[in-house]
């Protein structure tokens, strides 16, 4: 059973005027106990909101988040269900996540307060254990955020969700804003934790380098849908969807050699208005009639892989949109 | 003689108890149409170096040194003799556009007010002038993104539009701060291509700023290595990137994936944390962080010395075979 399974998740927003945005439209994803997903795609392609369905902070519009074999109940006015605590979100700026005024000791033994989970007697301990978990001298614990730097903030952040025992952590560009070394930190703390506990982490971020080091699979989303699924590295080595495949081209080199990365021309559409067909046929250097009419479903390919593109027949064998492309162009695909 | 040459630029800000050293000591030259790499982590002394020279800094901040841009001591002009020159000759962008736009104007008052001002045009010049400019940065259906506000355009469009802005004078030197680190890295390969154009096509002088190793590999032909307020390392892209000498620089390349590397291997991190002004180690900054550090390196202040073909601070240069 996944640790977290999220399946065919739409997400409409209200919008002042009254109209409906689609944010997330129909998208699926799962994670296993142990494992990394990276979740890529630009801004706007609905990565966050999918992050905040997956934890229960937005109600789907329709769809389904199971989380350890039970359905996960959107945020009322009651607070968080007790046992959704084992399934926990870092936010992207641990500056504004942690209260300013208090310090780090009393922050996360707060979270093992409100929890239960420890005795007031161990309470005291369990925070320096935690502290030694992400990496923190435990003289932390008298310290107020603003003594820390920004990547040590982040590591706070995420000791304060281990307060809660958590099985799935999601992780919501947790890296942005760090300078590479503490980027580094951060990256092999999270592959550490994963591994020695179990946990499952979700690992949305903008930062393909980062995301292809420590994922073990990535989705890639486009406008509110998932485009392509794989292995993170047969997904680098080949991608299937054109999609993908920009962004990996698009991935500036720090090696010396003075490439200039690729762009991919237009941008993301508004989530309100999704052209028609594919949604990434305006912008598709291989897009063809009937992109523009039909929608690809998203199939299985050969190697655990899936992608919706109308070049990538089900079951098909792995080859790149130009080969594909060169078939259609042929005639040797419908 | 170099468009811009800075020499012994000195920098302390106010803050907390007196005068605290910002930028210590930077020496270095910027050629026409030429892409100069300023890179290191936050609070290296970057953008402060930079907003130095066009007289951006806080009040009660003290400069020291010498910056020629073309011949003029920018450090001796008085503010309103600099102003003509920054905005004209020498032009910023800044990594936020949002912040740099303003929200309740229009694009064409933003892009018109500027020519206006500076190139002294009437309107109706001024505004085939913002039309022209609107096309060099590729923004579509140029008379309606006059009409339009900031608001209205995507991340990347706007950054376009504050280039636009820079350009609007026919700056010889464009000084871009992280201007790609708040974009989508498809749109940052646009504007990182729309740089290299206007280089190439106008003979347009970038200093670029940024703590992504990537970026400056992409277009910068020389780049500086910046630890806490000096420069450590500085040569061309090449030789710097592919042969670090430096410690530092070596350990910045260290902390980054690297496409080939096998699964589950660790990424290193540099150990430690940048130091903050005012608590800068004795001798070489960086000691503390450095797995090459001797005794000499926690006494004296290495100097950036020229040795083949670069500058490096590091006498004890531990990759010297490179």
């Amino acid at each position: 059973m996944s640790a977290l399974e999220l399946r065919d998740v739409v997400v409409d927003y209200e919008r002042r005027d009254g109209g409906r945005v689609r944010a997330v439209a129909g998208a699926s994803l799962s994670i296993e106990p142990g494992q990394i997903v990276g979740l890529v795609g630009e801004s706007g392609c609905g990565k966050s909101t999918l992050a905040r369905a997956a934890v229960g902070l937005v109600k789907p519009t329709s769809g389904s988040v199971v989380f350890s074999g039970r359905e996960v109940a959107p945020l009322g006015r009651r607070g968080r269900q007790r046992d959704l605590a084992r399934l926990q979100l870092v936010f992207q700026n641990p500056y504004s996540s942690l209260n300013p005024r208090r310090k780090i000791g009393s922050q996360l033994a707060d979270a093992l307060a409100t929890l239960g989970l420890v005795p007031a007697s161990e309470r005291a301990g369990r925070v320096r254990e935690l502290c030694e978990l992400v990496g923190l001298p435990a003289a932390a614990v008298n310290r107020f955020p603003h003594e820390f730097s920004g990547g040590q903030r982040q590591r706070i952040a995420v000791a304060r969700t281990l307060a809660a025992e958590p099985s799935v952590i999601v992780l919501d560009e947790p890296l942005a804003s760090l300078d590479a070394s503490a980027q580094a930190q951060l990256a092999n703390l999270l592959v550490n934790l994963s591994r020695e506990l179990g946990l499952g982490l979700l690992l949305i971020s903008h930062d393909l380098a980062i995301v292809r080091h420590v994922a073990d699979v990535v989705s890639v989303m486009y406008l509110g849908k998932m485009v392509e699924t794989g292995a993170t590295r047969q997904l680098w080595d080949q991608p299937l969807h054109p999609y993908s495949e920009a962004l990996i081209k698009a991935i500036p080199h720090p090696d010396g050699n003075g490439f200039l990365p690729e762009s991919l021309p237009g941008e993301v559409p508004d989530p309100g208005l999704p052209p028609s067909g594919c949604r990434f046929h305006p912008r598709c250097p291989y897009a063809f009639a009937r992109c523009e009419a039909e929608e690809p479903p998203l199939v299985a390919l050969a190697g655990e892989r899936t992608a919706a593109c109308w070049l990538q027949p089900e079951g098909g064998p792995a080859a790149s949109p130009a080969e594909r492309a060169k078939l259609v162009a042929g005639g040797g695909v419908e | 003689m170099s468009l811009l040459e800075v020499d012994g630029l000195r920098v302390r800000l106010r803050g907390g108890s007196g005068l605290r050293t910002i930028v210590d000591g930077v020496d270095y030259r910027v050629e026409q149409g030429e892409v100069f790499g300023v890179a290191g982590e936050s609070g290296s002394g970057k953008t402060i170096s930079m907003l130095a020279l066009l007289g951006l800094l806080p009040e009660g901040a003290v400069v020291e040194g010498s910056v020629r841009f073309e011949d003029r001591d920018l450090l001796g002009l008085s503010r309103s003799r600099l102003r003509a020159i920054s905005g004209r000759d020498l032009a910023m962008v800044f990594q936020d556009p949002l912040t740099s736009l303003h929200p309740m104007l229009t694009i064409g008052r933003q892009l018109t007010e500027h020519v206006r001002r500076h190139l002294g045009l009437d309107r109706r010049s001024a505004e085939r002038r913002a039309l022209e400019l609107l096309a060099e940065v590729r923004i579509p259906d140029g008379p309606a993104a006059l009409r339009a506000y900031p608001h209205q355009f995507s991340g990347g469009m706007r950054q376009r539009i504050a280039i636009a802005i820079a350009l609007a004078c026919r700056p010889k030197l464009l000084i871009a701060d992280e201007p790609t680190t708040a974009l989508d890295v498809t749109v940052q390969a646009g504007i990182l291509r729309l740089l290299d154009r206007l280089r190439r096509e106008n003979d347009l002088a970038v200093v670029l700023i940024t703590h992504d190793l990537g970026v400056m590999s992409a277009i910068a032909d020389r780049v500086s290595i910046f630890y806490a307020g000096r420069v450590v390392e500085s040569g061309a892209r090449e030789a710097i990137l592919k042969r670090p000498r430096h410690p530092y620089t070596q350990a910045l390349l260290d902390a980054l994936p690297h496409p080939e590397a096998p699964r589950d291997q660790k990424l290193v991190a540099i150990p430690g944390a940048p130091p903050s002004p005012g608590n800068i180690p004795a001798g070489c900054a960086f000691n503390p962080r450095c797995s090459y550090t001797r005794a000499s390196c926690l006494v004296d202040v290495p100097p950036l010395a020229r040795v083949e073909g670069r500058e490096l601070a590091c006498p004890v240069d531990p990759f010297a075979e490179r």
